[in-house]
């Protein structure tokens, strides 16, 4: 069964089951139901026509919850008032989803559970999955944000920005579970790509595209990380190389440059070397001067001084280092690369010890640990 | 069925047989004592007796309530403390001796020289649920 397909199903029938009058909880709820259904039923019993199944489903849902609901209250005797309900969000189409589960009154891990789930089609069972949290806490998760955005108007369209951030949340973070949290971003991204034109959409599905065309190569047989010189480049994809370069070009053709385009034109810039010498760090270097305008973050600054230490020697990435704040997470971890290139192996191998205590991820302070044995080693012998 | 944790701990434990910081192993022994954690896992998983397993930042933070309506007191980390816990594997098993025999199996991972850790790992079992048949 195409599990990708009845999820990219999912925002269409919400949309539908909107324009009907159900407000989004009470939809998203009948949606969910109406998935997890599908996923029991179809693989033995599939539908002609999935889509007319899946809003056929979900609207029954909708109407017995609501007839449960109604009942209830009745059953109860409500003596008090009901306050009057608010303004019915119009879930009009797919982008408004998109604005209402990034809505910034959300958390991110709020709002990246809710547009997995109302955007995505992922169950509750499989985000709590990725995010490694039992189900029922996601589920409470997910009702609260529903509940934080329930008041939330439609009249002019949100900001693309936040949806973007939650996105690359969604593709940065999270486990291998059942499901394929990077394959998931790339997908929503593209969908996001056809519903509302702007270059940085493009942008992040270009670098998307491109940091994911280098996954086979990044992780050894034992788990173990491979920094980006040390891959081998012909496990690197070609074909979602090839388009994230197009789709960057075509961004940036439009002359309105943004942080994600940026990132991506320097992830195309390593694609686009075939082996790690041949990688034009000057003008990576460029890009990071681009970026650091851009955001100014001291994340991208550090990233800077790499690329300087690569363009023109590590002397000058420790100066461009040394101009930084050593709290920004990983400042160690460059200053022991650079010390080793410069020769300096008696400060990196202890940099590098140092920088994996501080490593926020078991691969990464394993990496690092590596880093400084292998130092160690070559000192010694 | 009995739960126990299995604790390893960056210090307070007694000191293992093989006792080298792992930067001064080989890159080559590092990649074998993952590859041993990790098999180690995925057997228990197998197995069907794995609940859990998570490693720890070797960096924390103290925190006490310091009284209505003040941020909480934070403090550390104390060079100074004792213990420091590195990690844990929660297994669910059938008996003690079973826990026992997993402990020993995780305690010879290879380490420096390709030998065993011997390293000293804190076994402890799960307070249970009171069984249907306790008055």
């Amino acid at each position: 069964m195409d599990e990708v397909l009845l999820r990219s199903l999912t925002p269409g029938v919400l949309t539908v089951l909107g324009r009907r009058g159900a407000d989004f909880a009470a939809a998203e709820d009948a949606v969910q139901d109406a998935l997890v259904e599908a996923l029991r039923v179809w693989p033995a019993d599939p539908p002609r026509d999935p889509r007319g199944w899946l809003v056929t489903v979900a609207w029954r849902r909708f109407l017995d919850a609501t007839r449960a609901d109604a009942a209830r209250r009745r059953r109860e005797d409500v003596v008090e008032v009901e306050p009057p309900p608010g303004p019915v969000p119009a879930v009009d189409d797919t982008l408004q989803l998109y604005f209402l589960c990034a809505h910034p009154s959300l958390t991110p891990s709020s709002a990246v559970a809710l547009t997995l789930r109302a955007v995505g089609g992922l169950t509750t069972r499989q985000i709590a999955q990725a995010y490694l949290v039992p189900e029922a806490t996601m589920a409470q998760r997910i009702s609260r944000a529903k509940r934080t955005v329930s008041g939330v108007r439609f009249d002019s369209p949100g900001d693309v920005a936040t949806v973007l951030r939650v996105l690359y949340l969604v593709f940065n973070e999270g486990y291998s579970g059942d499901v394929d949290l990077v394959a998931e971003a790339i997908r929503l991204t593209r969908q996001l790509a056809t519903a509302v034109d702007h270059p940085e959409v493009a942008g992040l599905l270009a670098l998307m595209l491109l940091t994911a065309a280098r996954r086979p190569a990044r992780t050894a047989p034992d788990g173990s990380l491979v920094p980006l010189a040390e891959q081998d480049r012909s496990r690197w994809d070609t074909r979602a190389i090839a388009e994230g370069v197009e789709v960057l070009q075509a961004a940036l053709a439009r002359d309105r440059l943004g942080e994600f385009q940026a990132q991506a034109a320097i992830a195309a810039l390593h694609a686009d070397a075939r082996t790690a010498e041949e990688t034009d760090w000057v003008q990576i270097v460029e890009w990071y001067d681009e970026l650091v305008r851009l955001t100014g973050s001291p994340v991208v600054r550090l990233n800077r001084a790499v690329a300087v230490g690569e363009a023109d020697g590590p002397r000058a990435g420790l100066a461009a280092l040394a101009e930084l704040d050593d709290a920004v997470p990983r400042y160690v971890a460059v200053a022991a690369y650079l010390h080793e290139r410069d020769g300096d192996l008696a400060t990196a191998a202890r940099l590098y010890v140092e920088a994996a205590r501080a490593a926020p991820a078991l691969a990464e302070r394993d990496h690092l640990t590596r880093q400084a044995a292998r130092l160690n080693a070559r000192r010694t012998t | 069925m009995a739960k126990y944790l299995l604790l390893k701990h960056y210090r307070g434990a007694p000191a293992a047989v093989n006792d080298v910081r792992m930067d001064q192993w080989t890159p080559e022994e590092i990649s074998a004592h993952m590859q041993y954690m990790n098999d180690f896992a995925a057997e228990l998983e197998q197995t069907g007796e794995l609940v859990d397993a998570q490693a720890l930042s070797a960096e924390g933070t103290w925190v006490r309530f310091d009284g209505e309506g003040r941020p909480p007191v934070t403090d550390g980390p104390f060079a100074e403390t004792k213990d420091l816990i590195a990690g844990w594997m929660a297994i669910d098993v059938d008996s003690y001796e079973r826990a026992l025999e997993l402990a020993g199996e995780l305690s010879a991972a290879p380490g420096a020289g390709g030998k065993p850790i011997h390293e000293w790992l804190e076994l402890r079992p799960f307070l249970t649920e009171a069984a249907t048949t306790t008055e």
